[in-house]
């Protein structure tokens, strides 16, 4: 028994020894940059839940938006990554509230019901999520539901899309009838419906002939899945690549197989320098200014949100020269100002078909039930009225032109 | 005698006869705390970051506020009762690495008792339903892999895996057919106002009930492993399948049984995650744990009671990690590192209980 601790102590020193000579040269900054963030000066504490961490393109633009929003505002925020969409997202809530944060916020999806779980318990506290569509039928004072009118965005990168495609035809590539997009989806969910028809309408606005295969992966971050599927669609003929669904895998894929590619969520162009054209992405920043304006100055918060391109919330990224086709942006720019002011309807009924047929009326479920009953007409003045009834996408018609290759998820 | 040198080891190792209790835990304990210092040193060097406000931002983190023990202990509890599941298969030496899908498809089974009938059966009908069902169901889940041990000799670890990103798929399509809103793939908080099949809180505290139940659960396991005749015939066949027969015991029937045993456990795992605290379904609902269980059942020894202290380990361990990558800004990946870390030096421990280090001293042998 001496023996073994008389062993045990050699190591436990000799250890010791180590770390105090890797603090001694440490000592100085470590009492700058780990001191505890000083007395809040603003009253306002938000707190941030995200589904994964920055390797995931959808939370890195939410992580973004949040700390340039704090900074400029300046405050520290508290951002909890890889919280799951399960009572992890409540606990992570209420312990957020228990921290005293006026705000939480979430980024996923899945988190809503917890979200509503944890607003019910803690009413003085702002609970605010986007993309869920329940604020506007739950009737608390303290959850907000939030997105953007991101459809504009998918389509002026569609458009960039349509320009490519018609710039690889005219240099004799492949033949106009053959100007086929892919494109790799999460879900068949109105939001990704929403977003990949959008695309396509901007893409056909400019390239009459094209038409979209889109496979689905069931999951909203699945690197393999993702890459399988963009390879996939190339495999299929595809000439072009985008994507609703938050690894780098479909943008990957591209690079390696040549295969221009528009990305969402934010550029690509470091990793795929020769394919990345443009990506369309919703800048979450005016929206966590304008909740936190609005906590700070004791004013209550829409329950619902739409951010647009207005509000600087939807957002294309600078164009890449290098793979996109000439005179890319001033196309863009000029479909832009058309789309605010009005001139451009990007869900226009007279610009699509369904079986066959043009649409005139729809009911839409924008007032969540299991049984997805439609319930408001979004049908109006020759245009399907997308976001205007609640921030949360509700498109999701099947138009002619684009082909589901599984339908599973 | 000639001046030839014999060259010596600087030591060796033998292994140790016999340990005592008191001595063992010591070298346990020193090895969490080498593990610490070392740790330390891979913080400083890698962040920068002073190492004791990295500990005691992870103490925080773990049981800083009454949530956050509540949430501790629904943790070890939700973990623990896993690794009871996997352990009477593991004492048996089939490697049932199969817990996350049997979790899950237990878990299945009650979503799909609290989405069907949930608001048809009256309460305590519809528990029952509940608890019969998805025991069923996680057992089944075990038994396939089972029979084909103890009929054909499969071999199980690849089995129970692959049955695993089976009962994943399955949950991920039936999330997609029961998802609101329509595709989201995301199925939401089950019956939210009307809280059919939802664990009741007791005493106000939502995950009391879950806590008491496992609590129950590892008496009997530890009773059931100990003390009753299955207990012994698992342990028998776990040493020696021959010796096993030569006794008479049907090691088919044996491999059977526990598998059944198991897999029911994890049936309750599923039931304590669905009806007891998240009340949603989703592939990650089983959280790895049945993965991390097999670390927990190892480090405890097959044993129930010590599976306390290691789950508790695992769970502090997480929850201050996620502490630390929040507070310091860290990814996720580095708070990994130190759970690695730690342990890495754990399970090394066990070499320092089972051997011994004999230092040779200088001039011994001449």
């Amino acid at each position: 028994m001496k023996k073994f601790l008389k062993v045990m102590a050699i190591v436990l020193v000799v250890a010791m020894i180590g770390v105090f000579a890797a603090c001694g040269n440490k000592t100085t900054d470590d009492t700058t940059t780990t001191a505890p963030a000083a007395v809040d000066a603003s009253k306002v504490k938000i707190g941030f839940i995200m589904l994964h961490d920055e390797n995931s393109t959808y939370d890195l633009n939410f992580i973004n938006g949040a700390k340039a929003a704090c900074e400029k505002l300046g405050i520290v925020p508290i951002i909890k990554t890889n919280i799951p969409e399960t009572n992890e997202c409540y606990e992570a809530a209420a312990d957020l509230a228990d921290q005293g944060c006026n705000i939480v916020f979430a980024d996923s999806f899945g988190h809503e019901s917890f979200m509503i779980q944890a607003a019910k318990e803690y009413k003085d506290v702002q609970f605010c999520h986007a993309t869920g569509t329940r604020a506007h039928t739950e009737g608390l004072d303290n959850y907000h539901n939030a997105f953007a009118s991101i459809y504009e965005g998918r389509y002026l990168a569609g458009v960039a899309a349509g320009l490519k495609l018609n710039e690889m035809i005219e240099a004799g590539k492949f033949k106009a009838e053959d100007a086929k997009i892919g494109y790799v989806g999460a879900f068949t969910y109105a939001e990704v419906i929403s977003g990949y028809t959008s695309f396509f309408l901007g893409a056909r606005s400019v390239c009459p002939t094209a038409t979209m295969e889109v496979q689905f992966t069931g999951s909203w971050y699945d690197e393999t899945a993702e890459k399988e599927a963009a390879t996939l669609l190339i495999g299929n003929g595809c000439k072009l690549i985008s994507q609703h669904a938050d690894s780098m895998g479909a943008p990957t894929a591209c690079e390696t197989a040549g295969i221009p590619d528009v990305s969402y969520n934010g550029s690509t162009v470091d990793q795929c320098p020769n394919t990345f054209i443009v990506s369309s992405r919703i800048n979450w920043e005016p929206y966590f200014e304008y909740i936190i304006g609005q906590v700070a100055a004791g004013k209550a918060i829409d329950t619902d949100w739409t951010g647009s391109i207005e509000t600087g919330s939807v957002e294309l990224t600078a164009v890449n020269e290098k793979a996109a086709a000439e005179g890319t942006q001033a196309k863009i720019d000029e479909v832009k100002a058309a789309i605010k002011a009005g001139t451009v309807k990007v869900f226009d009924t007279s610009k699509f078909t369904v079986g066959g047929k043009a649409v005139d009326t729809y009911l839409a479920d924008v007032d969540t039930d299991e049984a997805y009953t439609g319930d408001t007409e979004v049908i109006k003045d020759g245009a399907f009225l997308e976001s205007e009834f609640r921030s949360a996408p509700y498109f999701d018609l099947r138009i002619d032109g684009i082909t589901l290759l599984n339908e599973k998820y | 005698m000639s001046n030839e040198k014999v060259k010596e080891p600087f030591m060796h190792i033998t292994k140790r006869a016999d340990i005592s209790r008191g001595k063992s835990w010591l070298i346990r304990i020193a090895s969490i705390l080498v593990a610490l210092v070392f740790c330390a040193v891979i913080i400083v060097l890698l962040t920068g970051e002073n190492p004791l406000s990295v500990y005691i931002t992870m103490f925080k983190g773990a049981v800083g506020t009454t949530r956050r023990i509540w949430s501790l202990l629904q943790n070890v509890a939700m973990l623990l009762c896993v690794s009871l599941a996997v352990t009477p298969a593991f004492r048996m030496k089939f490697w049932n690495i199969g817990a996350e899908g049997q979790v899950l498809i237990g878990g299945l089974a009650t979503t799909a008792c609290m989405i069907l009938l949930g608001n048809k059966l009256p309460t305590p009908v519809l528990m029952i339903v509940i608890f019969v069902s998805s025991i069923v169901a996680g057992a089944i889940w075990a038994l396939i892999p089972a029979i084909f041990k103890a009929i054909w000799n499969t071999n199980e670890t690849l089995f129970t895996l692959m049955m695993n990103y089976i009962a994943m798929q399955i949950v991920s399509y039936f999330a997609y057919v029961w998802s609101v809103p329509k595709g989201s793939g995301a199925i939401g908080v089950i019956n939210p106002n009307t809280q059919a099949g939802w664990f009741p809180s007791v005493l106000n505290q939502k995950y009391l009930l879950n806590i008491v139940i496992v609590a129950v659960l590892t008496v009997i396991v530890y009773i059931y492993l100990k003390y009753s005749k299955h207990g012994y015939e698992i342990a028998v066949v776990g040493e020696s399948e021959n010796t096993a027969k030569y006794i008479g015991i049907n090691v088919k029937k044996v491999i059977i049984r526990t598998m059944l045993v198991s897999g029911a456990l994890c049936g309750i795992a599923g039931i304590l995650l669905v009806s007891g605290t998240d009340h949603t379904l989703t592939k990650d609902t089983a959280a790895g744990r049945g993965f991390t269980a097999i670390i927990v059942s190892w480090l405890a020894k097959f044993n129930p009671i010590y599976m306390v202290l290691t789950s508790l380990l695992i769970v502090f361990l997480q929850k201050g990690a996620v502490e630390i990558s929040s507070k310091f800004e860290l990814n996720d990946s580095f708070s990994d590192i130190i759970t690695g870390i730690i342990i890495f030096f754990i399970i090394g421990s066990e070499f320092f209980i089972n051997y011994k280090l004999n230092f040779n001293k200088k001039g011994e042998n001449k």
